[in-house]
C-alpha cells in the first residue's frame, strides 16, 4: 500500500511537471530551424511532434516530393481488390493548417553537414539547426542488373512503395489469363516490412481465387524460411488457398530477363512467370547514403537510439526504414512512427538545452490481412538498454495472433486510421 | 541479440525470436549465443531486468513520461484520444486507477477478451504503468 501511494505520488508530480515543462520547453528553442526530409510515417510524425512539443516555437520545414501521403500498410489490399489506393491516401494539409509545418513539395538533392544546409531539386537552399532525415528505402539495382535496362522498371514492378506501382501491379493481375503464374521475389532480410511479401501472396491469392481460379502464386524467397509470422502464413496458404500458393525458400534473385519475364537465381533454376513482382534488395534512401550516413554495410544508417542522431554526422537524425535496426526491431511504419516521436522529443530537448530522455520505451504492432477481412498480428515492446546502448525487446512481452480472425481485421483498419491521424492530422 | 532468445520456451516465442533476429543486418551470433548456457542467460536476464527496474525508479522526467505515452498514440490516438467510432478505446481522461487495473489484468491473465494488449502490457513495469495511467488520466 505504501509503495502504491509512493508510485501514485510520483505519477501525479510527474504530470504536474509535464504541464509546467510544456509551458517552458520551447523558450530557448524558439526560432530554431528544423528541416525534415521525407513525409512518410517517420518524417510526418516527427514534423508534427516537434511543432507540438515546442509549443509551435520551433520552425519546421517538411520536404516531400509527393502531393499526398500514401500508406504502404494496407496497400496489399489494393492488389486483393478490397481497397482502392484513394482509401490509403492522406493529404498533408493538416500538418500545415493545424500545426504550422512549412511544406515544400520537392526532393532533397544534397545535404551539407558542415554548413548545415539542404539543397532542393529547384536549387533552393534550406538552413537547419537540426535535420531529421526519414528517407525510406531505395533499391539496390546493381544487384539485379536487368532492372537497369531502359523500360524495365515499368514492366517488372516492385510495388514496394505504395502509389502508382501498386495500381499498375493490380492492372497486371487483372490483365493476366486464368491459369497464369504470379511470381513474388523476396530479397534477403533486412528489407522494408518483413511480413509484407507474405501478406501480398495472400492478397493476390484472394483475388485470383475469385477471378482466375486456375492461376498460381509462386513465392520465391531469398531467405531460408518465411521471415515473419511463418507458421500462420503457411497455414493460411494451405487451408484457405490450397493448391494456389507455392512457397520456395533459398531463391535469391540475382537478375531478370525482362523480355521473357524470367527470374535468375544465385543457385536455383530460372523461373518464368506471367506477372513478375520483383521486390529488389534495399538500402537507406539514396540521400542518406550520399551524405555518408549509411555506415552499416554501406546500406543502413547507424544511430544513437536515445536521439536517433547519426553516429557518423552530428545534427542529423535518421528515422524509420533507413536505420540499422536494433535487435528485434522490424522496419515497419509503426516503428517509424515511434522513432519519429523519440527523435522529436530529443530534438526539442537538445534545442532547448534540456537533457534528452534516458529511457526510451515503445512498441511495434504489425497487422497482416490474410483475406479481405481476416488478420494476424505480431507485436513487441522495446526498451533502451543503457549498458548495450541499443534498444532490446522486453523479455516476456510481445507475440502473435493464434489464428487469422475478423475481429483483428477491424482493429487493423482502426490502427491504420489512427496512426495516419497521429502522423498527419 | 537478447537473452530471451536462449531460454524462452514455446514454439511461437522461439519462432518469434528467430524471425526477429533474422531481420538484423548483423547476423553473426553474439558471444552469449555462441557460448549459450541456460543458467548464465537466466542470470543475465534477471540482472538486466533488475537493472532496468532500478534505473527508472524515481528519476523519470515529465518529458520521459510524455514520450512513453506518445508510444500508445499509434493505436489509441494522439494524447490517448481515440478517433470517433474507433473500436480501440481511448485513454484520455480515464481514471488512473482504472487504467492501472486494466493493464495489470492484461499483464497477469493471458488473453481474456483482448487480442494484443496482454502481449504489450507485459513489456511495461508496474512503475511505468503508474506513470502512464497518471498521464492519461490528466489529459483533458
Amino acid at each position: 500500500m505504501q509503495r502504491r501511494e509512493f508510485i501514485g505520488a510520483l505519477g501525479a508530480s510527474a504530470m504536474a511537471g509535464s504541464l509546467a515543462g510544456c509551458a517552458t520547453a520551447g523558450g530557448s528553442a524558439s526560432g530554431a530551424k528544423v528541416v525534415v526530409i521525407g513525409g512518410g510515417f517517420g518524417g510526418a510524425t516527427a514534423a508534427k511532434y516537434v511543432r507540438s512539443w515546442s509549443n509551435n516555437t520551433i520552425d519546421v520545414t517538411l520536404v516531400e516530393p509527393n502531393a499526398n501521403f500514401i500508406s504502404c500498410p494496407l496497400s496489399n489490399l489494393v492488389l486483393g481488390g478490397s481497397r482502392r489506393i484513394e482509401d490509403l491516401t492522406v493529404p498533408y494539409d493538416n500538418l500545415v493548417k493545424r500545426h504550422g509545418v512549412k511544406l515544400v513539395r520537392d526532393i532533397a538533392t544534397a545535404i551539407d553537414p558542415q554548413k548545415r544546409t539542404v539543397t532542393l531539386g529547384n536549387g533552393t537552399v534550406l538552413p537547419y539547426d537540426r535535420l531529421i532525415l526519414s528517407p525510406g528505402v531505395d533499391f539496390l539495382l546493381d544487384e539485379i542488373p536487368g532492372l537497369k535496362q531502359p523500360g524495365a522498371g515499368d514492366r517488372i514492378l516492385h510495388a514496394w512503395k505504395a502509389g502508382p506501382q501498386t495500381v499498375a501491379l493490380r492492372r497486371q493481375l487483372e490483365a493476366m489469363r486464368d491459369g497464369g503464374t504470379v511470381a513474388i521475389s523476396i530479397p534477403v532480410a533486412p528489407y522494408r516490412c518483413p511480413p509484407g511479401p507474405y501478406e501480398r501472396a495472400c492478397q493476390i491469392a484472394f483475388y485470383l481465387k475469385q477471378a482466375k481460379p486456375k492461376s498460381k502464386v509462386l513465392i520465391l524467397d531469398g531467405n531460408p524460411d518465411v521471415t515473419s509470422k511463418g507458421a500462420l502464413f503457411k497455414k493460411v496458404w494451405a487451408e484457405q488457398y490450397g493448391g494456389m500458393v507455392e512457397y520456395r525458400n533459398q531463391h535469391k534473385a540475382v537478375d531478370v530477363d525482362v523480355a521473357t519475364q524470367t527470374l535468375k537465381f544465385e543457385v536455383q533454376d530460372d523461373v518464368k512467370a506471367d506477372v513478375l513482382n520483383l521486390i529488389p534488395p534495399q538500402s537507406a534512401g539514396s540521400i542518406a547514403v550520399k551524405t555518408g550516413l549509411a555506415t552499416a554495410n554501406k546500406r543502413w544508417c547507424e544511430v544513437d537510439f536515445l536521439t536517433f542522431e547519426s553516429k557518423a554526422v552530428p545534427n542529423i537524425h535518421v528515422l524509420g526504414d533507413a536505420i540499422q535496426i536494433a535487435p528485434g526491431m522490424p522496419k515497419s511504419g509503426h516503428m517509424a512512427n515511434q522513432h519519429g516521436k523519440v527523435a522529436a522529443a530529443a530534438v526539442v530537448a537538445l534545442l532547448s538545452g534540456r537533457p534528452v530522455d534516458a529511457h526510451p520505451l515503445y512498441n511495434n504492432t504489425c497487422y497482416s490481412f490474410t483475406s479481405d477481412k481476416d488478420v494476424v498480428h505480431v507485436a513487441s515492446v522495446h526498451r533502451y538498454d543503457a549498458e548495450k546502448k541499443t534498444m532490446v525487446t522486453v523479455d516476456g512481452s510481445g507475440g502473435l495472433s493464434p489464428a487469422p480472425n475478423a475481429l483483428e481485421g477491424t482493429y487493423a483498419q482502426s490502427w491504420a486510421n489512427t496512426i495516419w491521424a497521429d502522423a498527419l492530422a | 541479440m537478447h537473452a530471451g532468445t536462449v531460454y524462452r520456451a514455446g514454439t511461437a516465442s522461439l519462432h518469434f525470436d528467430r524471425v526477429h533476429n533474422m531481420e538484423n543486418e548483423v547476423t553473426k551470433p553474439g558471444p552469449l549465443l555462441r557460448r549459450a548456457c541456460v543458467p548464465v542467460a537466466l542470470a543475465l536476464a534477471a540482472f538486466t531486468g533488475l537493472a532496468h527496474a532500478q534505473s527508472t525508479s524515481g528519476t523519470v522526467s515529465p518529458q520521459q513520461v510524455r514520450s512513453w505515452a506518445a508510444a500508445c498514440a499509434s493505436c489509441h490516438g494522439t494524447e490517448g484520444r481515440a478517433l470517433p467510432g474507433s473500436p480501440v478505446p481511448g485513454l484520455a481522461g480515464r481514471p488512473a486507477a482504472d487504467l492501472t487495473a486494466r493493464m495489470k489484468a492484461f499483464k497477469s491473465s493471458g488473453a481474456q477478451n483482448v487480442t494484443i494488449m496482454h502481449q504489450i502490457a507485459k513489456g511495461y513495469t508496474d512503475e511505468q504503468i503508474a506513470h502512464l495511467s497518471a498521464y492519461f488520466a490528466a489529459v483533458k
